[in-house]
């Protein structure tokens, strides 16, 4: 699949310096402006996603839910016996990650956040990024904020790893020499490979890709897009990532977060 | 264990159509995909969905390789009486669940 992303990503950088597209800089898209990649998907995938009988990710939510109240670690405690209710305690905290932590001091995501607290409350083992365990938790604690907006501001500590995030998607990378922005500020809503091309707003992840056959974090989808522009993709956790994160979550600031969507 | 959601409406008129839906998680490992080391990753997929209204076999499916992931199926019953609708996948390696639920015909 990356191999046919990157052969449409090479004719379209071909036709973007044909036609001169490429030396534009793209401005950023107006607030107004700005719609949810739900707003590109046909009507059976939005119906997939808005009903909880077909959403697959409500698989993930179920295993979520069951982890959240199973006690974990030699402390021998569960994400409940200190957090309560999810669904009270959890609300809007997917919508305001990436968050400052000042412990690491640096901006942490929420799969991080998840495993900070495994590691100092419960003293267990931290989960691997993408494995199931660790999914079916984001995914758990990121629904409680379905609805809400996105609350990311650019100040305080986190601005300097906000701004450094805004230099990555701004900068051209890979043997394509394309910039996350030239595609997803300046060309979202025509096609690429056949896709349309979304403008890049995370507002509902953990989300079950189609093309994944399962659920998949922000992290993963932004390797795809990396792949695809044949740059070498940063590891997972990667500070680079969790400022990429950061600017796209401000990017989105005051949109609805979908988590777990469903994208094709 | 894998996890199944069913939905059935809690209730309905006797004789009407009713949507039934049922999702499964699994990973509907076609059999043809090999290894970055070139070796075949073993088939492991769901052969048959069959669904039972008061013990009556009302729907059958067989599942193939090239049916997705995380399998949804969707058709319809039509209501006669109030009881138990029972959904069972079974499929390679022993795989085997079953999920009901229950129906209020007036």
């Amino acid at each position: 699949m990356s191999t046919c992303c990157g052969r449409a990503l090479r004719a379209l950088a071909a036709a973007c310096a044909i036609l001169g597209i490429a030396a534009a800089v793209a401005a950023e898209i107006p607030l107004a402006e700005r719609r949810s990649g739900y707003d590109f998907m046909g009507p059976e995938t939005r119906a997939m996603q808005d009903d909880d009988a077909t959403n697959p990710a409500v698989l993930w939510l179920l295993e979520g839910e069951e982890l959240w109240n199973r006690k974990a670690g030699a402390a021998g405690e569960a994400c409940a016996g200190c957090h309560g209710d999810a669904r009270a305690s959890m609300k809007g905290v997917a919508a305001r990650h990436p968050a400052w932590d000042a412990a690491s001091g640096r901006p942490v995501n929420l799969e991080q956040r998840i495993n900070a607290c495994r590691a100092g409350r419960q003293k267990a083992a931290a989960l691997a990024y993408e494995s199931r365990e660790l999914l079916a938790l984001t995914a758990y604690v990121a629904r409680q904020s379905r609805g809400l907006p996105v609350d990311i501001a650019a100040d305080g500590p986190t601005k300097p790893f906000l701004e450094a995030g805004r230099a990555t998607f701004h900068r051209r990378q890979g043997q394509l020499n394309l910039a996350c922005a030239q595609c997803h500020d300046g060309l979202w809503g025509k096609k690429l490979a056949g896709n349309t091309i979304p403008q890049a707003h995370p507002t509902g992840y953990p989300i079950y890709r189609l093309e994944w056959q399962g659920l998949g974090s922000l992290q993963r989808r932004l390797r795809n897009c990396m792949i695809g522009m044949r740059a070498e993709p940063y590891a997972y956790g990667a500070p680079e990532f969790v400022e990429l994160e950061l600017y796209l979550m401000w990017r989105a600031r005051g949109m609805k977060l979908e988590s777990p969507g469903v994208r094709p | 264990m894998a996890r199944a959601v069913v939905t059935v409406p809690a209730s309905a008129k006797r004789g009407e159509v009713v949507e039934v839906k049922a999702l499964v998680q699994h990973a509907m490992e076609t059999g043809f995909r090999r290894t970055q080391l070139g070796e075949v990753i073993p088939r492991d997929i769901i052969r048959s969905f069959v669904c039972t209204y008061n013990g009556e076999e009302v729907f059958r499916a067989e599942f193939h390789p090239a049916i997705s992931a995380n399998p949804l199926i969707t058709f319809s019953l039509i209501a006669t009486a109030s009881g138990t609708v029972v959904f069972r996948w079974t499929g390679d390696r022993g795989f085997s669940v079953t999920e009901s639920a229950k129906i209020a015909v007036a």
